[in-house]
Parts: C-alpha cells; sequence; structure tokens
C-alpha cells in the first residue's frame, strides 16, 4: 500500500514537471506535447493502439519462452559436458561482444517481415544472460550438498550425475536463473521494438516510427506509454510469479 | 509414553549389520609438506570413537578420506572388518548442517533415499522426526528454524540413513554451550550400538561421547594412544573426573 503511494506520488510530480515545462517554455505540441494531449490522444486512438500492442506483447512473450527455453537447455548442456563447455563458451562470450541490434537487419532479411524476426531478435538478446545466470549457478552449488549426496548414493546401483543435478544442482541454481529471468523480462521489450522499427508493418515500435514521421508525436507518447506499462506489467507479473515460487530465497536487504 | 517402546524397536529393528573400519597407513599432503603420514586409526563394532585435536591437525581430512570425498588424502589399506568395501555403508554429518533450503525438514531428513530412488519409509522418519523433537516443524523450511532445530534435523537424516558407520565432523561445535549440551545428550542415546566416528576439537565433549578418544596433534601430526574413560556415554557434563581429565588433555595439547 505504502509503496503504490509513494509510487503514485512520484509519477504525479513527474507529470507536473513535464506539463510545467511545457507550459513555461510554451514549445509546439509537435514538438513536446503535454501530458494531457497524450492521454487525449491515447483514449482517442484507444483501438489502434490496441492493436499494435497486442502484436508486440505477443512477439515479446514468444520471445521470452524461445529465449529463456533454449537458455535453461544450453545452460544445463554446457554443465553437463565438460568438453562443450571448453569449446562453446569462449565462442559464446565472444559472440556477445557483437552488438545483436546490428543483426536486425539481416534477421528480417532471412525471416521476413512477420513475427518470426521480432521473436528471433527478443530471443537473442535475452539468451546471453539467462544462460550466462544458469550456468553460473549451477557451477556454483555448494560443495558440501555434493559431499552428502556421494555420501548417500555411494556403491549404489547407478550412482548418477543425472540425479544429483536433478535433486541438488538445478533447484540450488534455480535464484540464479531468476536473476536470469528477471534481465530477460527487462530487456525483452526492447528486442521487440527494435526489430519492429527495422521492418515490419505492424505492432507498437512500428506505429511509435510511423506516428514520428508524421508530426503525431503525442501519438508516439501515446504509444510509448503503453509500452512503457506493458514492459512494467511484464517484469512485475515475473518477479512476483519468481518470489511465489522461490519461496526459500530470502530478501536480505532492508526494507525501509 | 505408550509410543516409547515400538518406537525403539523400529528405530533398532532396522538397522544394518554391524561393521567396523580400519584405515591403515593414512596421508596427506598439503602444499608439498606432510600433514600427516603412515597413521592408522579404527572405528571399533558399536563404539564410539572420538578424533581430538587442534585445527589443522587433519582431522576432519582423515575422516573424509574414511567418507571417500577427500581427494588430496589416501590410504594403503581402507577396509571394513566384513571384508567388503565401504562405499554406501557411511552416513555424515557435517558440522554445518547441510539442509538443502527448498526441501522442508521431512524431505531433507528422507534425501537419501529419494537420491538412490528407493521408497521413502515416512513411518520411520515420522518416528525419528518425533525422537529429535521436529514432529511438529516436519513440513517447516530450514530458514524458519533455529540452529539447534538444523542440527537436530540434520542428525535425523544422517540416523535415517540407517548406515552402519556413522561419521561426524564437529557436529556440534557451531551451537551455543547449553543446545550443545541438549544435542550430546541426544546423539549419544541414538548412537548407542551404532560404530561411529566423532571429530572434535572439544576435550569435553569427546569425553562425554567417546568409548574411545584419540588424540590427534603434532607436525606431522601422530596418534596418541587410545584413552578409554569409564562409564557408558554420554557421561554427565558435571563429573569433575572428567574435567581433570579434559584439562589435562588441553595442557598435552597446548604444550
Amino acid at each position: 500500500m505504502q509503496t503504490t503511494l509513494r509510487a503514485l506520488t512520484s509519477l504525479a510530480v513527474l507529470l507536473a514537471g513535464w506539463q510545467a515545462l511545457v507550459w513555461a517554455t510554451e514549445v509546439e505540441p509537435f514538438i513536446l506535447p503535454g501530458p494531457w494531449l497524450v492521454l487525449q490522444s491515447l483514449v482517442g486512438h484507444l483501438e489502434l493502439i490496441g492493436r499494435h500492442a497486442a502484436v508486440t506483447l505477443l512477439e515479446i512473450v514468444l520471445g521470452l519462452i524461445c529465449g529463456c527455453g533454449l537458455g535453461v537447455a544450453s545452460a544445463i548442456g554446457l554443465s553437463w559436458f565438460p568438453n562443450l563447455r571448453r569449446w562453446l563458451l569462449p565462442l559464446l562470450v565472444v559472440t556477445q561482444a557483437i552488438p545483436v541490434f546490428a543483426l536486425a537487419p539481416v534477421l528480417v532479411l532471412w525471416l521476413g517481415y512477420g513475427l518470426a524476426s521480432k521473436v528471433m531478435m527478443t530471443s537473442l538478446i535475452i539468451y546471453f544472460p539467462v544462460t550466462a545466470a544458469f550456468l553460473d549457478g549451477l557451477r556454483r552449488t555448494e560443495p558440501g550438498w555434493l559431499d552428502l549426496a556421494q555420501i548417500m548414493t555411494a556403491g549404489g546401483t547407478n550412482p548418477d550425475r543425472w540425479t544429483i543435478l536433478r535433486h541438488i544442482r538445478i533447484p540450488a541454481a534455480l535464484p540464479a536463473l531468476a536473476s536470469g529471468l528477471r534481465v530477460a523480462a527487462a530487456v525483452a521489450p526492447i528486442g521487440a521494438v527494435v526489430g519492429e522499427w527495422v521492418g515490419s508493418s505492424v505492432g507498437l515500435g512500428y506505429l511509435m516510427l510511423h506516428a514520428n514521421g508524421r508530426m503525431q508525436i503525442d501519438l508516439l507518447f501515446a504509444a510509448l506509454f503503453v509500452l512503457a506499462v506493458m514492459a512494467v506489467t511484464i517484469f512485475f507479473t515475473l518477479d512476483w510469479l519468481l518470489r511465489r515460487l522461490l519461496p526459500w530465497q530470502p530478501d536480505s536487504l532492508p526494507n525501509n | 509414553m505408550p509410543d516409547f517402546e515400538i518406537d525403539r524397536t523400529v528405530l533398532q529393528q532396522s538397522m544394518a549389520r554391524p561393521i567396523g573400519i580400519e584405515l591403515r597407513g593414512g596421508a596427506l599432503n598439503y602444499g608439498g609438506t606432510p600433514v600427516f603420514e603412515e597413521l592408522d586409526l579404527d572405528i571399533p563394532v558399536g563404539r564410539t570413537t572420538c578424533l581430538l585435536g587442534p585445527s589443522g591437525v587433519g582431522k576432519s581430512s582423515l575422516l573424509r578420506l574414511i567418507a571417500g570425498i577427500s581427494p588430496e588424502a589416501e590410504a594403503q589399506r581402507l577396509v571394513a572388518s566384513d571384508g567388503a568395501p565401504i562405499a554406501g555403508r557411511l552416513a555424515f554429518m557435517d558440522q554445518r548442517d547441510l539442509l538443502l533450503p527448498w526441501l522442508n525438514v521431512f524431505d531433507n531428513v528422507t534425501l537419501g533415499a529419494r537420491l538412490r530412488g528407493e521408497t521413502v519409509d515416512r513411518h520411520r522418519a515420522g518416528l525419528l522426526l518425533q525422537r529429535v523433537g521436529l514432529a511438529d516443524q516436519a513440513e517447516m523450511l530450514p530458514a524458519a528454524l533455529s540452529g539447534g532445530m538444523r542440527q537436530r534435523a540434520a542428525l535425523a537424516r544422517t540416523l535415517m540413513e540407517d548406515r552402519p558407520v556413522i561419521l561426524m565432523d564437529e557436529p556440534f561445535s557451531a551451537l551455543d554451550a547449553l543446545t550443545r549440551l541438549r544435542l550430546q545428550d541426544l546423539a549419544a542415546q541414538l548412537l548407542a550400538g551404532r560404530s561411529a566416528l566423532l571429530v572434535t576439537h572439544d576435550p569435553m565433549e569427546a569425553l562425554r561421547l567417546g568409548h574411545r578418544i584419540l588424540v590427534l596433534s603434532g607436525d606431522p601430526a601422530r596418534m596418541g594412544d587410545p584413552l578409554e574413560p569409564l562409564g557408558e556415554p554420554p557421561r554427565p557434563a558435571d563429573d569433575p573426573i572428567l574435567h581433570g581429565l579434559a584439562a589435562r588433555i588441553l595442557h598435552d595439547l597446548a604444550g
């Protein structure tokens, strides 16, 4: 409750400052529209913005699912096969030096104007943080737990690594994976929008670019506002979900 | 306590065939210098052996060597008294509780069976939890428990393994004095009849719990002659004879 109140207060201050800036500078509405004008534009173009937002949301969600799924699978694969890790990990790090956004035009060329290139773009920028975070967690299992498990399973018919991975390494790495997923949720909208800027005929990124070109800055801001709300909602939903699913991971930062 | 007789029979009947452990020629090098070499150690059947020594003398390494989790230390001969391999016949308890934070107390106690793909003996687990006084906390996560409770859960997990030999590495040293005293009594009752090796740096703990006490000291470390105090463990914590002995051991270790 307190948190909500504080968030609303900061939002109100921000909006007041914005309106004050518009009044003080008497800037033209096609350069910087005031918040009231943006709200009017939002209400007026609700159907249009909604249609484009739905596509962007779909791209983000599909990208999150693909990128996170691939990241989780890669981390488990790399932790399972030491040889794969030795050969692939340096390569993976080097590929991160390439700005993924620079690949966006190529992706559009390869995968077309539709959904696929945006989902690919989103997956690509999510993939590395998820893989790196989860792999890190898988490598840092408390040695005492592993010793204990080794003594418990020693002399058995199948003291297999899979059991240890499933019962100890993976659960122990889940908090680290959660950090990766939070980063993924925060950057996923960027991937989708960049993909749309480069080449598309639908989506919030396209709508913003189009509105910008036609000096409909109020529409651009309205679309931006919806994008921001969407991104924040995705992040906090995931954050809430992760907290519910990993209750043993205590939040040790002071809360006041 | 009408339940107590059943409790005792169930916990004892399920005990695995007792064995002892024989270690000959144990050696550990650390950075080129020997911590110990040519070291012999016996864990006799059905008795608690306490291994006492200052920190850094290699007593934990010796225990880990027997447990098969020490890549550095090695032994010329390490066998069970019946000649069969040791692997799979040990239970281990560490100074840290090593409870998995995502599992509740019950699931932690029954971890071994699940790792081995066996069916969990829920009845026995329930009895053990009752025995260590955690019956009401079975559904709780470890983070919700006090240090003493966590170590009691670790003790229950160790005994749930139902292995003939139990290795304990300073199991109570992270606890406050009163909790430690209570847990020593509980452990002595539950360890009765089992072959156990308990590593500790506390002479009083060794004197209370050990049928046999071995002192490891020096550089490189040597094993002293075994000490066998009178009476059955747990010996009373206020026994002046034990305190006299503890003082002498401490004096010898310091000298």
